[in-house]
């Protein structure tokens, strides 16, 4: 099989991208073809879930050189629904740019940088080649790079040195792991790997570079104890791109975890459970993290690090249904992290501060807002029957069914300490009466700004806010995928035989 | 019946609309929601006499087993009932009490979302929906709690409660899933007959111990019960509605529904007896101290949720019976009482019990109210609390050998009980008026209404017992137990030990009414006890938590990237030498390998030199040329070993390093010795145990035979099929050409980040 049309969504972006930087001084062309751009790209990344949904596993061989010599393109529902996902998020962070972004970063390849990250992102997802990921990685680091550093402001240098270094770790981890199981097998292309690497009789030797792929991703998914990067960096740029960072940077590498160590590396008893022991003690260190912070950004930067313990605790439990959980969860940690860290920006632009000590008073000013931000806020919680609930409920049936009581201890762990935080954020931010801010001059407050740009932020909201809303209460709809998903993970053998034909 | 759920939280929705929308003040037709549905259910009743249920179900997420599937029986029946009975009077009480407040709207929106919730937990068949309609009820409640948001008293207990009743929520969810893993079913009234296969799973013990976290905390039961006082804050018409007659007897229909399923073993009926033994006499005896209306109250509904606790605990059919009867006798006195409490709060604008007197002088129709609740919480014959207490005394005495000690604690608790309602049914009505309040009047009737109709019919229902002997007690029974006890809800059974009972606790208690009198002095007593107080020690577990947080966090996120970096290869390494050494045999075959030839080794010597150069120079431009020669010496190996194009990369890249370090070098300050000594060894140690693994690993991986097939395709088809006499050449730009094109494209965003990086600086006014 031979389905050009899948690589469609990464070459889009990279179209996209080379387009705006053609247009490079003018600041609106630029916001409307980024915004007609990710319209479109979404559409795409639509009718290949459909496709896929419907005529199963496609691929594509890069160049019609055959598997495994090529590169190969997978777009299996886990793909799809990935690519898909960064689309919507992309669409809202577009948007969310056209009101927030200052036109001085604009000028310097802000909206160019940000569609190449995005094609890095579906990139990641769509690849069948291990080495292939590893320049995907390449292209989301230093483009991710580039963005945490437009403006040049101190603190962003500061958390900007701190992530590409631990990030580029992570890469030379991650290769010299490639290394060695090209060393091993003799191949990349990952649906080969799976056959290969099952052939290899020194398991010992398979087992270390298992640790090798672990460290690398866990490094990049921001796991215990090597999640160092990710606080030192979020809450440093504008939100605009937190959010794009918040939602999708973390879960690429959650999806190379789910994807080599379903595939290609096979847990066994000892990987099971240190996986099991990394996700209780990050769920643990995001929680109890987030739960000393005043600066709202740092406080969800904190919970996506809990919150990737509950998708990895998937991985650690090990079972169809506990992977489907991850899954669900990964859905909707996508589109709720996105979502509230365009919510922190809302109110920035508001007051001119992400301090819940100084905030206050949201309720009483904006209701409606308030109410449009409660639906991330609470999704985020888990509060059923919204989004955050179904893949919990998922992972805590994977862990009763292995009578793991001591994951399900810390998944309520985790659980309460998100509700917490968020019912008291909701106390501090939203019900009490705010101090009286000073203006500061370098700020372009909300009521300063156009109306277009005023409603370009709220309307990204509302946008992500609806889907999460759809996750929760058309649960089903993506529970039948998350478990498709997790079934053909457990089972590879229909991914194999859509690449190799065997 | 899918309606009647979902009417609430379509009505949440368009209430804030239709109040912008409407010009009149009055909210007064709310109510039309609760009392149509109280209409709807109380027609179903004869069905339920009949039959035993009605069942329905909606489809909602099929592949895991989550439908709306809706089960009505005598039980849920009796809920169903107070639920919208109760929410049609709190409804109109709230158009007075809360009349002209700006965010009536969205009080009704809560409190309707709240009916809604109540509705579906007790309707709910399907485990997963009992527990999603259980955390709805939570989080209406947190926002009615917190209604008073810029009160920061408000605020603190919603979060306590949310807090409480959350971390009892995910309990729930955890419970619901061992049961729906265990029973392999997940529709409640399928599960009795499945008894004994639950009761005999390993999880059993699991699940009951999850599910009396959540029951305790959502019922404020020992130890958990210091969020309800707190949760007082709220408005009367909350605290009437959620925090007495419904909300907290979730917990309760939570251990009733699953008696069936869970009950029977020692360890659940142990269980409950302890802990609701302890509430009801721990809550009473508090009572006693209480100045605060809506304290006194709070406690007291504390101690009537532990006598439920107790009953169902108690297990026999006469137990489940007192407990039917007292569910609905509770509800309607203490609802009463709270009403009335919140007329005395909103006329008075006290609640504070020595300062009150003589209000029936003004208020007489609230008066009677409250007299007539008092009457039948103190179980005084002809009232409905009487016949409660009998059937509670009953079931206490039938307990064999336990009897007398049950009996002992349940007489102390009515006793306190009797006392905390005469406290607040009758000590504000009668006596001495004070000045200050002779000029109060009465409020409007859509405030004295509902609770006088809810005085009444605790009178009502006392005298006409037999109404709802067979139209509603006994379907509720029944849903408890096959073996249906013999029914007679009467007032008079002839002279025995159980009216004696009865005399003793009135008797008692109207003695201690009058011999205590509730002042600040006797509070303050009590008050010493507060360091002890289960409430205290929450407080002080959760400051130690926090300071645990702030450790962990600190320690981890220290902020110092050499660190940060010292925590990730030391945790690679690690787990790296325990996968090396415990699961590969290390052996090294030296005969497939070439001899080591002289060059070899001086290159090997150089590139050692080099590095000993690079860490311990002093000078930081030795150090980028040692690093320099590494890099060169590296080439001539790729040389050796006929790469010449590796190596001419490599060459140009290590010069272009060499080059920009001394560019960029020049700029900065002179060579700082930034670490000490001991730092240096200990990275030292750390770089040379890292670097020995990866050898160690890539030469074990050497010894593997490989596949080569891949290596050989390419070369035997770059020229015949890539057209290309240079097969590196051909990998790069075709076979993998994929590859480069990204690789290209990271090139091109660096150079837009290096522009960016050196061109762009934010004006003052854009720094955001």
């Amino acid at each position: 099989m031979n389905n050009p049309f899948i690589v469609l969504p990464v070459i889009f972006q990279l179209f996209v991208a080379v387009i705006l930087m053609f247009s490079w001084n003018s600041k609106n062309l630029q916001k409307l073809i980024s915004v007609i751009g990710s319209l479109i790209a979404l559409l795409i990344s639509l009718l290949l879930l459909i496709q896929v949904r419907q005529e199963g596993i496609q691929s594509m061989q890069a160049g019609g050189w055959m598997a495994p010599f090529g590169i190969t393109f997978v777009a299996d529902t886990f793909s799809a629904l990935l690519v898909l996902l960064t689309a919507i998020s992309g669409l809202a962070v577009s948007v969310f740019s056209v009101g927030s972004i200052r036109n001085a970063r604009v000028k310097f390849g802000y909206f160019p940088i940000l569609h190449l990250l995005i094609m890095g992102l579906s990139g990641a997802f769509l690849t069948g080649d291990i080495f292939n990921l590893y320049v995907w990685f390449e292209i989301i680091i230093i483009s991710s790079f580039v963005l945490l550093t437009i403006g040049g402001e101190k603190a962003q240098i500061e958390g900007a040195i701190k992530y590409v270094t631990m990030n580029l770790l992570a890469s030379v981890i991650f290769l010299t792991a490639i290394a060695i199981l090209y060393g091993l097998t003799g191949s990349l292309n990952m649906a080969d790997l799976s056959l290969q690497i099952a052939q290899v009789e020194n398991r010992g030797l398979v087992n270390v570079t298992a640790i090798l792929f672990l460290i690398g991703f866990g490094i990049k998914s921001a796991v215990f104890p090597l999640y160092f990067w990710l606080p030192a960096s979020y809450h440093t740029p504008p939100p605009a791109i937190s959010a794009i960072f918040g939602g999708l940077l973390t879960k690429v590498g959650v999806y190379a975890l789910l994807r080599v160590f379903s595939l290609i590396f096979v847990p066994d008893d000892f990987l099971a459970s240190v996986i099991a022991i990394l996700a209780m003690l990050t769920m643990l260190t995001g929680g109890v993290g987030a739960l000393i912070q005043n600066n709202i950004r740092k406080v969800f930067s904190y919970l996506i690090i809990c919150h990737i313990g509950f998708m990895l605790a998937g991985l650690g439990i090990y079972s169809t249904i506990a992977i489907a959980g991850a899954i669900f969860y990964l859905v909707h940690d996508i589109i709720v992290k996105t979502n509230l860290f365009m919510v922190s920006g809302l109110i920035f632009k508001f007051k001119g501060t992400y301090s819940m000590r100084l905030l206050g008073g949201f309720y009483k000013d904006k209701p409606l807002l308030s109410l449009l931000m409660a639906v991330p806020l609470f999704s985020l919680v888990g509060i059923p029957p919204l989004s955050g609930f179904w893949g919990k409920l998922m992972l805590i049936k994977g862990a009763i069914a292995t009578s793991n009581i001591l994951i399900i201890a810390f998944i309520i762990l985790g659980s309460f300490l998100t509700l917490f935080i968020i019912a008291r954020m909701w106390a501090a931010v939203f019900w009490k009466d705010g101090a009286a801010l000073p203006k500061k001059k370098q700020i372009k407050y909300f009521e300063e700004l156009k109306p277009l740009k005023r409603k370009a932020m709220i309307s990204s909201i509302a946008f992500l806010s609806l889907i999460s809303l759809a996750i929760g209460f058309g649960a089903e709809w993506i529970m039948q995928m998350a478990i498709h998903i997790a079934e053909n993970l457990m089972d590879p053998s229909a991914y194999i035989q859509a690449v190799l034909g065997i | 019946m899918l309606i009647a759920v979902i009417s609430g939280f379509v009505f949440a929705l368009l209430v804030p609309w239709i109040m912008a929308q409407s010009k009149s003040k009055t909210t007064i037709w709310t109510a039309l929601l609760p009392l149509a549905i109280f209409t709807f259910f109380l027609l179903h009743l004869p069905e339920i006499q009949n039959d035993g249920s009605v069942k329905v179900s909606y489809s909602w997420v099929p592949s895991i087993g989550i439908n709306l599937d809706f089960y009505l029986d005598g039980l849920s029946m009796l809920f169903v009932l107070l639920i919208s009975g109760i929410g049609s009077l709190v409804f109109v009480y709230t158009s007075t009490y809360l009349k002209g407040h700006p965010f009536l709207d969205r009080f009704y929106a809560y409190l309707s979302m709240f009916m809604a919730s109540m509705l579906g937990l007790v309707l709910s068949d399907n485990i997963y929906t009992l527990f999603i309609f259980w955390e709805l009820t939570s989080i209406s409640s947190f926002f009615l709690i917190g209604f008073n948001n810029d009160n920061q008293a408000s605020r603190r207990s919603a979060l306590t409660a949310l807090s409480v009743t959350g971390i009892g929520g995910l309990f729930l969810l955890a419970a619901m899933v061992g049961l729906g893993h265990t029973a392999q079913v997940n529709q409640i009234s399928e599960m009795s007959s499945l008894s004994e296969i639950i009761q005999a799973d390993n999880l059993y013990g699991w699940i009951i111990v999850f599910l009396f976290l959540a029951a305790f905390t959502k019922s404020a039961q020992f130890p958990f019960h210091f969020w309800l006082p707190g949760a007082m804050k709220a408005p009367t018409p909350v605290s009437t509605y959620l925090h007495s007659a419904t909300m907290v007897k979730a917990g309760i229909y939570l251990l009733a529904r699953f008696s069936p399923v869970l009950g029977g073993h020692e360890w659940w009926n142990g269980t409950l007896i302890t802990v609701g033994a302890i509430t009801m006499v721990y809550a009473a005896i508090h009572a006693l101290f209480r100045l605060d209306l809506k304290g006194i109250l709070a406690y007291s509904t504390i101690s009537a949720l532990g006598i439920l606790v107790f009953l169902i605990g108690l297990g026999t059919s006469a137990a489940f019976l007192a407990a039917a009867v007292f569910i609905l006798v509770h509800a309607l006195y203490k609802a009463t009482l709270f009403l009335v409490t919140g007329i005395i709060d909103h006329e008075t604008g006290t609640r504070d019990i020595s300062q009150l007197g003589g209000l029936n002088k003004v208020m007489l129709p609230v008066g009677v109210a409250a007299l007539l609740a008092a009457i039948s919480n103190a179980g005084i014959p002809p009232s409905f609390g009487f016949v409660g207490k009998d059937l509670i005394y009953d079931a206490t005495l039938g307990m064999g050998d336990l009897a007398w000690i049950l009996t002992t604690l349940a007489v102390i608790t009515n006793i306190a009980l009797l006392f905390a309602g005469f406290l607040a049914g009758i000590k504000p009505f009668f006596g001495k008026l004070p000045e200050r309040f002779a000029k109060l009047h009465l409020p409007g009737p859509a405030m004295y209404i509902p609770p006088l109709i809810l005085g009444v019919l605790c009178m009502f229902f006392g005298l006409l017992p037999f109404l709802l002997e067979s139209s509603l007690i006994q379907p509720v029974v029944s849903s408890f137990t096959e073996t249906l006890p013999d029914i007679h809800l009467k007032l008079w059974h002839g002279f025995n030990l159980i009216l004696l009972l009865s005399a003793v606790t009135i008797g008692a208690g109207t003695a201690l009414y009058f011999i205590i009198k509730p002042s600040e002095k006797l509070l303050a007593m009590v008050s010493r006890f507060e360091r002890i107080s289960p409430e205290s020690i929450a407080m002080l577990a959760s400051g130690g938590f926090t300071r645990f947080s702030s450790g962990w966090t600190k320690f981890f996120q220290n902020g110092y990237l050499r660190y940060y970096l010292i925590t990730i290869l030391s945790f690679l390494s690690l787990l790296l030498a325990y996968r090396l050494f415990t699961g590969v045999t290390l052996y090294l075959d030296t005969s497939s390998m070439t001899a080591v030839t002289f060059y070899e080794v001086v290159v090997l010597v150089i590139m050692a030199v080099a590095i000993l150069f690079t860490v311990f120079s002093k000078s930081r431009l030795v150090a980028v040329a040692s690093m320099g020669v590494v890099g060169y010496s590296f080439c001539l190996i790729f040389l050796f070993y006929s790469a010449p194009d590796l190596a001419m990369t490599q060459f140009s890249i290590d010069t272009l390093t060499v080059i920009l370090f001394v560019l960029v070098l020049y700029n900065l300050p002179k060579y700082l010795k930034l670490s000490e000594t001991r730092d240096r060894i200990r990275d030292g140690l750390l770089s040379l145990f890292f670097g020995a693994l990866i050898s160690l690993l890539t030469i074990e991986v050497m010894n593997e035979s490989v596949d080569k097939e891949t290596s050989q395709y390419y070369a035997e088809n770059a020229y015949v099929l890539g057209k290309g006499k240079n097969v590196v050449n051909v990998i790069l730009v075709d076979f993998r050409g994929f590859d480069t094109m990204v690789e290209i494209t990271v090139l091109a965003i660096a150079a837009i980040g290096v522009f960016g990086l050196l061109k762009l600086h934010l004006r003052s006014t854009e720094k955001e």
